[in-house]
């Protein structure tokens, strides 16, 4: 018979050993505090003021307009000026820019053919093809960069002449749902969500075991009627709940600092949580029938942490992934959550649409606790 | 019960091509302080980890409470108490939080848990450190509440491993009374130790050595039983004195004591003083008179290899 008292005085022992370990204690409040500001203000996909490097060989009042406005895109800061490409190629090479616009000598002749003035009819057979009118060579090896000065491409020239701009038709019309302002913070806060309580969560528990071997309470507990089950549980509930402060405080703070506010139900929010937090937990509780010590939990939440923080979805958009990768990110309780929460907080999706997430987080949970149950033995051969 | 709480049957235990404990066979009976004499390495927690259910044994059987081991040992932890050997509570507990958690384990009833606690607060000298964290007490003070704790829910047998190694002389004396006032309350303890004093302190010992038991039986019987005899030496020069006795075919063994020699010698020898006498010489600076023999001599006899046989 599984006995709720017991589980009733691990769970009390745990919050009593928690509340006396200060460092812990503040861990709680401070992990998603810190990382909250740190991702939320640093993790930014929107490309603005790459350093680069001018070389402008036209020298004409033509060519600066021509620096300016490129420079009026925000995407560059013309940090430096050199005098030959060849110098440009030079700095790139040591990172002092990571893009350089070079202005041939012939700007004007170039622009004047351009159809991007638009004027011009198609030109003539005799005459010389359009060419682009300047070019940027780039460290093509970020490729958020590369993209963020492919994006200049297209740049329309018509303001040069102080000609009013012939605006293309656009091929497809985008309507941005849930983000239309197109800030990475809408992203990242719930998103910030899952990581921080993987590793929390998966922290807490995966020491949880190991720290009664390691103090030598372990005989003793072993020698208690307890059941394996009943400690594991009890040692869960704690960090249930220290996971639901959490989670309010990355919202919270995500609401007040970055705008983002949760569309979905709170009552949603609730359940979904408490399936991402339960799973993390019972995976920890796994780990930790496994490690020796604390210091090989440690190693082995960050073993699960890497592909959370990088396969889940939250980094890169899942659906871009390989499929070997996606298939192994499935495993993750983080790939299910980082769906999930975003959906209730930036798409008010309903319970019943993420019945799949939740049932696997359910199924997770319990096989991890049956898992670590099993796996912890009375006895010491 | 039936006479007995505790009987093994050639109970072994092996590490690897190591034999912790070696076919031990013992019969504890109820209401006994039972000692397991050894030095460290003899076999004694292990013999008691096997009794508890925590190590499987490699062979033979045990029933503790009727209840038959290898099997499932579940049943049995409720009606035995065990004292690790280091201490195993929670440090960054208190000591009434810690016996609060032990008896919420155990399952005390919930009406009668804090007057137990209380009630053995009092016994064991802790009203003082009830709400003190247990890490920063001092040993003897942990030692008794790990006693309070072993015994919480009034255990049937108690396994006591080396309880007093960490304590000074005065609480220990103070830790037997506790534990034959255990005794008079109707409980069965098992001890290891490897204190004469308190081997002596035990209703039988058994005496262990190198996972082998050597001997055991009331410490008074063993001590009269002893198959060789006791003569002390005393004077100057004991290593000397030591180093002629030693080969001799009479001398079964000799001890150094400060300035004394305890020597023990072949039983069926008459007058085993005037023996060492003539082993020694004349020398008028020695004098030698048989004695008692104490346990410590009933060790020694019994650890003597060519004595065991």
């Amino acid at each position: 018979m599984i006995s709720p008292r017991r589980i009733l005085a691990i769970m009390k022992k745990e919050l009593l050993q928690l509340r006396r370990d200060r460092m812990t204690f503040g861990m709680v409040i401070m992990i998603p505090l810190v990382q909250l500001l740190l991702f939320g203000y640093a993790i930014n996909t929107d490309i603005r003021h790459i350093p680069a490097g001018l070389v402008d060989q036209s020298r004409t009042g033509l060519s600066r307009a021509l620096a300016q406005m490129v420079e009026a895109t925000q995407v560059v800061d013309f940090t430096h000026v050199y005098a030959t490409p060849e110098e440009a190629e030079k700095a790139l090479t040591v990172s002092e820019v990571r893009a350089v616009l070079i202005i041939p000598p012939d700007l004007l002749s170039r622009a004047v053919r351009s159809p991007s003035i638009g004027a011009a009819p198609p030109p003539a057979t005799d005459m010389p093809a359009a060419r682009p009118v300047a070019q940027w060579i780039v460290d093509g090896s970020d490729t958020m960069i590369a993209a963020g000065i492919r994006g200049l491409r297209g740049m329309p020239l018509g303001e040069l002449f102080r000609k009013s701009v012939n605006t293309p038709v656009p091929t497809f019309e985008v309507a941005l749902f849930y983000n239309p302002e197109q800030r990475s913070e809408v992203n990242i806060v719930p998103g910030l969500v899952g990581i921080i309580l993987t590793m929390t969560m998966i922290m807490f528990t995966s020491a949880a075991i190991v720290r009664e071997s390691e103090r030598g309470n372990m005989e003793m507990l072993i020698n208690t009627p307890v059941r394996p089950i009943e400690l594991m549980v009890g040692k869960v509930i704690p960090y249930l709940l220290i996971g639901l402060v959490q989670v309010a405080i990355i919202l919270g703070l995500g609401y007040v600092l970055f705008d983002v506010a949760v569309q979905g139900s709170l009552w949603v929010l609730f359940v979904v949580t408490l399936a991402f937090i339960g799973a993390s937990l019972s995976l920890g509780l796994v780990l930790s029938t496994i490690a020796k010590n604390q210091l090989q939990a440690m190693q082995m939440t960050v073993f699960v942490l890497l592909p959370s923080i990088l396969l889940s979805g939250f980094m890169f958009p899942f659906d871009g992934m390989p499929v070997p990768a996606q298939w192994l990110a499935q495993f993750l309780p983080a790939t299910h959550f980082m769906l999930m929460i975003r959906g209730v907080v930036l798409r008010d999706a309903a319970l019943m649409d993420m019945a799949d997430g939740l049932i696997w987080l359910g199924a997770f949970t319990l096989v991890g606790l049956i898992v670590a149950s099993l796996r912890f033995r009375k006895r010491l051969d | 019960m039936t006479g007995t709480v505790v009987e093994t049957r050639g109970l072994t235990r092996r590490f690897g091509d190591k034999t912790a404990v070696d076919h031990v066979d013992l019969r504890i009976a109820p209401g006994e302080i039972y000692g397991f004499l050894g030095p460290n390495g003899s076999g004694k927690t292990t013999l008691m980890r096997m009794m508890t259910g925590l190590l499987t044994p490699s062979e033979g059987s045990a029933t503790v409470l009727g209840t038959d081991l290898p099997g499932n040992a579940e049943p049995l932890k409720q009606a035995i108490g065990y004292m690790t050997q280091n201490f195993s509570h929670y440090r960054d507990l208190t000591v009434r939080e810690n016996l609060g958690f032990v008896g919420n384990i155990y399952g005390v009833p919930r009406r009668d848990l804090s007057a137990r606690i209380d009630e053995l607060l009092v016994t064991y000298d802790l009203v003082g450190q009830a709400d003190q964290r247990v890490g920063g007490m001092s040993g003897g003070q942990r030692q008794k509440m790990a006693l309070a704790a072993a015994v919480l829910h009034r255990p049937k047998l108690l396994f006591l491993d080396e309880p007093t190694s960490a304590v000074d002389p005065e609480t220990r004396r103070n830790f037997w009374e506790q534990l034959f006032d255990l005794v008079d309350e109707g409980a069965s303890i098992i001890v290891s130790t490897h204190f004469m004093d308190e081997a002596e302190r035990c209703h039988r010992i058994a005496i262990l050595e190198r996972g082998v038991k050597r001997i055991d039986g009331a410490p008074p019987a063993l001590m009269r039983d002893l198959p060789a005899q006791v003569v002390e030496v005393t004077g100057r020069d004991m290593r000397g004195a030591k180093a002629r006795l030693d080969p001799a075919p009479e001398v079964l063994s000799t001890a150094q004591i400060g300035a004394r020699l305890r020597v023990l010698l072949r039983p069926d020898l008459d007058r085993p003083e005037a023996v060492v006498r003539t082993i020694l010489g004349a020398r008028e600076d020695v004098s030698a008179e048989q004695v008692d023999p104490n346990l410590e001599d009933v060790f020694v006899a019994a650890t003597t290899p060519e004595l065991a046989a």
